[in-house]
């Protein structure tokens, strides 16, 4: 399905070359659900953007069912088969619910349709369908929208950056469902996730964990997840982000 | 029966919403003449005398009816300046559709200045549609220069609806609002230039009467190497809301200046204003990117719905 080749990545920070990701290779398969984890600051994120072309490699190259894709705008992978969900949700004046879906599904959407992606990520589909993508809705139902436009596409990758972030508890526990029921029905397609969380690393079928922009380990979930609870690089589902130092987790 | 041609029509599609000759009360102002009218039970449309342009008088109590006066224009090098006043008796609840449309394949101008005035009468609630448009192949500028007077007596309701989103090379709109108690004004403006067109809007909201209110916004695209200005002044003279409000954005070489102001002669006053001017967020494009536009493409969605 998707593969990346010794890709490296870099920026020019204060006059001077600083490297985010340095020489990553791996692979999601066919019908797999990967997830990317490990600390903030790691690269996780840039990994997402390279794979979805709004980010280009400094070195190595990224192929997509076998076809080179380095080179392809953002438009072209689109095209092809990646989908993107942002980590944060961009957000738009006068453009409305239904108009991003229909946009997403690439036809002119029924209305019963794009209902059934919103009921999917937990959202009352009559109270959100006209509504405008704007600083109106919060930052939860904002991340739920942004996953159902992922939905509607339903194409052959679908990668999600920390969707957990910025999310509720009660939406979290609702967001696991989509992703389970995402997996249950992954014939033809992958999934890849950015997250930290516990009970989506539990939903993966290969754990891959990067640290200051390397692989530091990557298999099967049963070989990496041990080795991983209780770590910030697995949080358990009461913790949405590492706690502050001397103070307790709260649930 | 009224006979238009084809460019007339497509011009009252685009300024009118029409297709047909409309329902109710009307008068379509073609080449300086007018070429059809009809007045209802209800609204009667005379011509003036003394200059060019229309009475057009609604009785008190008139509920759920509509009057259309658009104008079309598609002989290289007319000017003309008309005014038309409408009278609206207290009670009523009208929906008022005007708009002109040039059409100039000519090399010469060609200019409509409508000045309208709203007398609206006690609780009447009117909603006002003024469309502009321009369109054609020569050299001769299309332009448009509409002036609008309202003075609103106590707790009516005034609700415009102002677009000019193609073809027009140069505008000065000037607005001017005066409302007595209990009066409420809401304006939509929506407004794009492109080429080497000139747009200047202004608005001179009174707010005369205790309890009365205002809400002007405006949403605005620049391109290439057009020009705007929008210049909105609320002045409180008594207990009173008033908001007004510039959302821009620019794109190419397009240059925005908004002047909003605000004038409060009363401590119960209470009146904001914002203006926001800047280039289509890069994040924007990108999410529309993801969902396979190209970036054309995805400039065109945004600009779209910024203005609808």
């Amino acid at each position: 399905m998707l593969q990346l080749k010794n890709v490296c990545f870099g920026v020019e920070s204060d006059g001077k070359d600083k490297e985010i990701i340095r020489d990553v290779s791996f692979e999601i398969p066919d019908n797999k659900l990967v997830v990317i984890t490990g600390p903030n600051g790691g690269g996780k994120s840039t990994v997402a953007k390279l794979i979805a072309g709004i980010e280009k490699p400094t070195e190595g190259r990224i192929y997509f069912n076998g076809e080179d894709i380095t080179e392809k705008s953002i438009t072209e992978r689109a095209k092809m088969g990646i989908a993107y969900a942002f980590q944060n949700p961009v957000k738009f004046k006068g453009i409305h619910v239904l108009d991003l879906l229909k946009i997403a599904s690439g036809k002119d959407l029924k209305i019963a349709e794009a209902c059934e992606y919103l009921s999917a990520v937990g959202l009352c589909a009559r109270d959100y369908i006209g509504r405008e993508v704007n600083s109106s809705l919060s930052g939860g139902e904002l991340k739920r929208i942004e996953i159902a436009t992922v939905l509607a596409r339903s194409l052959a990758l679908s990668v999600f950056d920390e969707p957990e972030a910025g999310i509720d508890l009660w939406s979290f526990q609702n967001l696991i469902e989509v992703f389970d029921t995402m997996r249950k029905r992954i014939e033809n397609s992958s999934i890849l996730i950015i997250s930290h969380q516990e009970r989506i690393l539990e939903i993966s079928d290969e754990i891959i964990v990067l640290k200051d922009g390397s692989i530091e380990k990557q298999g099967k979930k049963e070989d990496i997840l041990p080795s991983l609870i209780g770590t910030p690089e697995a949080l358990g589902v009461c913790r949405n982000n590492v706690p502050v130092k001397g103070e307790p987790a709260v649930c | 029966m009224l006979k238009l041609d084809e460019i007339q029509k497509r011009l009252l599609k685009e300024v009118a919403d029409l297709h047909t000759v409309p329902e109710g009360a009307y008068n379509i102002r073609s080449n300086s003449k007018s070429v059809g009218r009809q007045s209802s039970a209800n609204i009667e449309i005379t011509s003036k005398t003394d200059v060019s342009g229309l009475e057009i008088r609604i009785k008190p109590g008139t509920k759920n009816e509509s009057v259309h006066i658009p104008v079309v224009m598609t002989e290289s090098g007319l000017k003309e300046v008309v005014y038309n006043d409408f009278y609206i008796g207290d009670d009523c609840d009208v929906v008022i559709v005007a708009g002109c449309g040039i059409d100039n394949c000519g090399n010469q101008d060609s200019q409509h200045d409508g000045i309208h005035r709203f007398f609206v009468g006690k609780n009447s609630k009117v909603k006002y549609v003024e469309k502009h448009y321009g369109s054609g192949d020569g050299s001769g500028k299309r332009i448009l220069n509409p002036g609008t007077e309202v003075y609103q007596e106590e707790g009516s309701s005034v609700e415009m609806e102002m677009v000019q989103i193609k073809g027009v090379d140069d505008t000065v709109r000037t607005t001017k609002a005066e409302l007595s108690a209990g009066a409420k004004l809401v304006v939509r403006e929506r407004l794009m230039t492109h080429g080497n067109q000139n747009a200047v809007s202004k608005y001179e909201v009174y707010l005369n009467g205790e309890g009365s209110s205002a809400d002007v916004v405006s949403r605005s695209v620049a391109r290439e190497n057009s020009y705007q200005k929008f210049d909105a002044k609320i002045i409180g003279n008594a207990p009173c809301s008033g908001h007004t409000e510039c959302d821009s954005i620019i794109m190419d070489n397009g240059r925005i200046l908004a002047v909003p102001g605000l004038e409060a002669n009363d401590l119960d006053a209470s009146l904001v204003h914002e203006a926001a001017i800047g280039k289509i967020a890069g994040e924007q494009i990108i999410k529309l990117m993801t969902l396979g536009l190209t970036e054309a493409e995805a400039e065109e969605q945004i600009i779209n719905g910024f203005l609808s």
